[in-house]
């Protein structure tokens, strides 16, 4: 079974063949990574396949501290990204941008008991003739201050090929039971 | 590689208050999409889990209307707000994606992200959280008067 038209967190859609007639399936699970109990520094999905059009990445994030995490690709941590955010924080709204970072931003963590949860859009990652850009639409709330509703967007200096993606926390590691997924989109 | 994105179920909410999807499937994200709703007033559309009516909730919201862009915080609420009630009605339909991930983990609060458009009113982005650790095994959509025309669509992703 599979849905005509498939709908993503910003209000965009992708059209489906029917699976009846010999049709692609648009929308596939390329790997899974569930944190354990020892905690983890970062998380890497490598060996990515050129085969789809854009990627998406899908997490519920918890770490040992407050902190941000971050975005990177193919394992390059050089001055090499920017960053563009807008985001509410309960009581006004804020927009910054960033430039010759290390990695671009996916969100927020305020209180470690809380998660995170977000939704990357990483688009034509295969393309080897422009630069890589995603977006990110990322929350967290405490039930009280300090909480966070953003929009992210970044892009990655660089023409080469997605093959990596490497999610870190700025401080602290990843927590039990945070769990990230990789999707591959395919076009027809 | 597996296929996934699958739908569940539809249904359409015309003089309906709240409807309760039961069978959730063995998926890992739950999306709702909600499709042209349709109020008499402009009441906020509100979502909680597993029928409780607590106030175990809370939600952080984003807004950009036209002229400003704002953002408030409700705590300790009895359900999250999926959509505000700007307009919403007969002739300025609502649409959101809710977006519940890893929703049958039973080790973790709940957080999950509402995008709604109000097509005369505002464009709006929340995150929400459920205080309870149980796995979400039942999701209620609901709104202070009846939706007088729509669909509510569920959908599940499973990881691999």
């Amino acid at each position: 079974m599979s849905p005509l038209l498939q709908t993503f967190a910003n209000g965009s859609a992708l059209g489906y063949r029917s699976r009846g007639a010999g049709a692609i399936a648009a929308y596939e699970s390329i790997a899974t990574v569930s944190v354990g109990s020892g905690g983890s520094s970062s998380v890497t999905f490598s060996s990515i396949p050129s085969t789809y059009t854009h990627l998406q990445v899908r997490a519920v994030v918890l770490t040992s501290t407050s902190t941000n995490y971050l975005l990177g690709f193919n394992g390059d941590s050089g001055a090499n990204y920017t960053a563009h955010r807008i985001e509410g924080n309960g009581s006004s709204v804020g927009a910054a941008a960033f430039t010759g970072i290390g990695r671009s931003y996916i969100g927020f963590i305020p209180n470690t008991s809380y998660p995170s949860t977000c939704i990357i859009d990483i688009l034509d990652y295969a393309n080897t003739n422009k630069y890589k850009v995603s977006r990110t639409l990322e929350g967290s709330d405490v039930n009280g201050a300090t909480g966070y509703m953003t929009f992210w967007s970044g892009m990655w200096l660089n023409t080469a090929a997605i093959n990596a993606v490497n999610i870190v926390p700025v401080s602290g590691n990843f927590a039990q039971y945070s769990h990230f997924a990789l999707y591959g989109i395919k076009s027809a | 590689m597996p296929a996934t994105y699958e739908p569940i179920a539809t249904v359409n909410v015309t003089n309906v208050t709240t409807t309760t999807f039961n069978s959730l499937g063995s998926y890992t994200d739950i999306i709702v999409v909600a499709g042209g709703l349709t109020r008499g007033t402009a009441n906020s559309v509100f979502m909680r889990f597993n029928s409780d009516t607590g106030s175990n909730y809370s939600y952080t919201q984003l807004v950009g209307n036209g002229s400003t862009a704002s953002s408030s915080r409700s705590s300790n609420q009895t359900g999250i707000m999926v959509a505000a009630g700007t307009t919403g009605l007969s002739s300025t339909p609502t649409m959101f994606i809710c977006q519940i991930q890893n929703f049958s983990n039973a080790n973790t609060y709940k957080t999950i992200l509402s995008r709604d458009t109000d097509s005369n009113g505002a464009t709006e982005a929340f995150v929400g959280l459920w205080r309870n650790t149980n796995a979400i095994t039942s999701i209620t959509v609901y709104t202070g008067g009846d939706f007088t025309g729509g669909t509510l669509s569920l959908y599940g992703i499973k990881a691999a």
